[in-house]
């Protein structure tokens, strides 16, 4: 490559010359079951999540309120496109931006006929998607312990869909809750092994600033409202 | 600020003094930062066990910065497998070139960028916009720090010290925009600004806050969205990051990104965190044609090759040791003069930029040790502040104030010497007031703002004396009754 690969040698050579002299290690983690401290340790000193379904899921509703993400359970697939729709007409939608997947291929069916359907999947106009009213997605887990949705650019239907419609729709199923990060971690490891997408990302209610005195604005650059379409 | 030819210190001194007496600006950023604050306590609170997840992170981090060159190796040996592109650059202008190199072998026109204090370090935007490439920030606070054409005040808040009648008067002149008081507005403004820049950039910038070891991947932690736009809609994708930001496993992050949250803004997790392991891959749908990852080391291989402070490695760039500074707090962001400001910038700088004309910043500290208690990976900051110090002392001994320290020792060995110096001091207070803040006086640094303590007539040890006498006459006088 003509652009190389710059001092490679110099810098790992300079990293190992320092290193050479031990540095203390000041404040030791207390290692419950010995070694390293591990993913399954952090789970004692982070924000406890209970155990049981019912409560994992009392948790991401209340977060969910916190972080202004909506959360409306849906007892099956054409209630949700219900709700899209209703939304669709209340605010006059006429582009809805989406990717093909499962759980999509059925509810696009049932949304109205007049709100036009953008496929990401082949390819899309930049534009095209930035003026969309809307996008719907999947995704790949839901996070208890933070009120996050993981998304990745496999399940999401790429990098953009999530996050450049002003108005994010992630239909997900309730099975598909987590307790944690640690725990979205290793199902992620396992589900894709050593091929993972490009991206995976962690989206934790709609997208916000408060770099002007501090104070909270939602949808700085991303989706001003995140709304959660939770199968039962 | 002052110009450029001032010594640091003596640009520190002048800007001290002059932020530390401009009370607006001061009461702005203690409002901003009393908000900080009762966000951040309440989502401590939270945590089982605060304390232990602490020393779990600092144990991690030191693992992988006390093993950066397998790590470092290991990522790029993840990160090329799956088409990314290493490029490892010693210093500032060398990473600075292989960027320029690569806009131009590439034919980029238009850039975005997200936030990255590498950037500021490397003074990259200036290089960009010499070379006539459209460059722009896409982070809110650095957007209206670009426009203003200022450094960030804070690297978390870059625009803390702002109020927003001032963005908006800012948005008014530059932008063109209407006068408005909501920030919700102001926002929105810039909002649309910036969706058409991400849109037409070519190149995309970001830094990066992880460095992930063991999937090749790095990890960008936001709350906009910008850096998602910045890092999936432009054809190519280059990642500035120190070599330090290293954790040698993804699932770390689940330790990592809740406190990086909770102390850097007060929130359980921020907006936006994510991992990115190469460019857009086989049968993805969108993403960067290609994705560069420029390690900078930049010096910090000369703060690793100190094993007293490698700690200060450790860093995760949350700013919560300026939040809490009273002396951040007092004089603010710019008056530190560095790309990293409050006390962690005070112990990394003089590493990166030579302790000589640096030292003075381990000066600006009251030695609270507040930044040390409030690091979420448990660097002593405090102490190395007194380590830079010594340092210093050790590197260029200050022959006055050895003098007077010898004069000191000397007098305090010597009882009678030391008597007959307080029964003079009285009338040094007499006659001190003659030469009081003129160039004579010698204790002018302190007389400029404050009035001197007068000495008192009778000395505590005079005084005790007297006591004494008349104790034990009256026990005298007690004992013959």
């Amino acid at each position: 490559m003509s652009l190389g690969t710059g001092d490679r040698a110099g810098i790992l050579g300079r990293v190992r010359e320092a290193l050479r002299e031990k540095a203390p290690l000041k404040h030791p983690a207390e290692r419950s079951a010995g070694g390293e401290p591990t993913t399954a340790h952090f789970r004692e000193w982070l924000p406890p999540v209970g155990p049981s379904i019912d409560e994992k899921y009392a948790l991401f509703v209340k977060l969910s309120e916190q972080l202004r993400s909506e959360l409306l359970p849906c007892p099956d697939i054409a209630h949700a496109a219900a709700t899209v729709s209703a939304l669709a007409q209340q605010l006059s939608w006429k582009t809805l931006a989406l990717h093909r997947g499962s759980l999509l291929d059925q509810i696009a069916p049932l949304l109205p006929p007049e709100l036009a359907l953008i496929y990401v999947d082949a390819g899309y106009d930049k534009d095209a998607l930035e003026a969309c009213d809307a996008g719907i997605t999947e995704c790949d887990l839901l996070v208890a312990q933070t009120g996050s949705v993981c998304v990745t650019s496999t399940s999401a239907g790429g990098r953009v869909l999530s996050v450049l419609p002003p108005h994010h729709f992630v239909l997900a199923r309730r099975s598909q809750l987590v307790t944690d990060l640690s725990e979205a971690y290793s199902t992620l490891a396992t589900r894709y092994r050593e091929n993972y997408p490009s991206m995976i990302s962690f989206i934790t209610g709609p997208s916000r600033t408060g770099d002007i005195e501090r104070i909270l604005v939602l949808g700085a650059h991303g989706p001003k409202r995140l709304t959660i379409l939770l199968l039962s | 600020m002052t110009a450029l030819a001032d010594p640091p210190s003596q640009q520190f001194q002048v800007d001290a003094n002059r932020t530390s007496s401009d009370s607006p600006r001061r009461k702005a950023v203690r409002h901003a930062l009393s908000n900080y604050q009762a966000a951040r306590d309440r989502t401590g609170a939270t945590f089982t066990d605060w304390k232990s997840a602490r020393a779990a992170a600092a144990t991690i981090k030191h693992e992988a910065v006390n093993h950066l060159d397998q790590y470092l190796e290991e990522f790029e040996k993840k990160f090329t497998a799956r088409g990314g592109k290493v490029f490892w650059a010693n210093d500032s202008k060398q990473a600075r070139d292989y960027i320029l190199d690569l806009a131009e072998e590439k034919g980029v026109r238009s850039i975005v960028k997200s936030k990255a204090m590498t950037g500021e370090e490397i003074h990259l935007n200036e290089a960009l916009l010499e070379k006539g490439y459209g460059v722009v920030e896409s982070d809110l606070g650095e957007y209206i720090q670009q426009l203003k054409g200022e450094a960030p005040y804070h690297f978390v808040f870059p625009c803390m010290h702002l109020r927003r009648d001032e963005i908006s008067d800012l948005f008014e002149k530059e932008l063109g925009t209407a006068k408005t008081d909501s920030p919700e507005e102001l926002t929105m403004i810039a909002r649309r600004v910036l969706r058409r820049a991400y849109i037409e950039a070519d190149m995309g910038i970001s830094g990066g806050n992880f460095i992930v070891a063991d999937t090749g991947m790095i990890s960008i932690t936001e709350n906009e969205g910008n850096a998602r736009l910045t890092v999936g809609l432009p054809k190519i994708h280059v990642a500035l990051i120190g070599i330090e930001k290293v954790v040698p496993r993804l699932g770390d992050l689940a330790l990592f990104l809740p406190m990086l949250a909770t102390a850097g803004t007060g929130q359980h997790l921020t907006g936006y965190n994510s991992m990115y392991g190469g460019p857009r891959q086989p049968g993805e749908i969108d993403g960067p044609d290609e994705f560069h990852v420029v390690f900078l080391d930049n010096h910090r291989t000369r703060l690793l090759a100190d094993p007293e402070q490698r700690d200060a490695l450790h860093c995760i760039r949350c700013g919560a040791c300026l939040n809490v500074c009273p002396i951040f707090k007092n004089i603010g962001g710019h008056t530190y003069g560095t790309t990293y400001q409050g006390p962690i910038g005070s112990v990394i700088t003089p590493h990166f930029r030579g302790l000589e004309d640096w030292k003075h910043l381990s000066g600006a500290s009251s030695l609270c040790g507040a930044c040390t208690e409030t690091c979420p990976v448990g660097i002593d900051i405090h102490h190395h502040l007194l380590h830079n110090r010594r340092n210093a002392a050790a590197q260029k001994p200050a022959a006055g104030e050895q003098f007077l320290w010898k004069a000191f020792t000397f007098l305090m060995k010597r009882p009678a010497l030391y008597r007959l110096a307080t029964k003079f001091a009285p009338l040094g207070s007499l006659l001190h007031p003659l030469i009081a803040r003129t160039m004579v006086d010698p204790v002018r640094s302190w007389t400029d703002t404050r009035e001197f303590p007068a000495a008192p007539l009778h000395s505590f040890r005079a005084q005790f004396k007297t006591h004494q006498r008349a104790q034990a006459l009256a026990s005298n006088l007690g004992g013959t009754q």
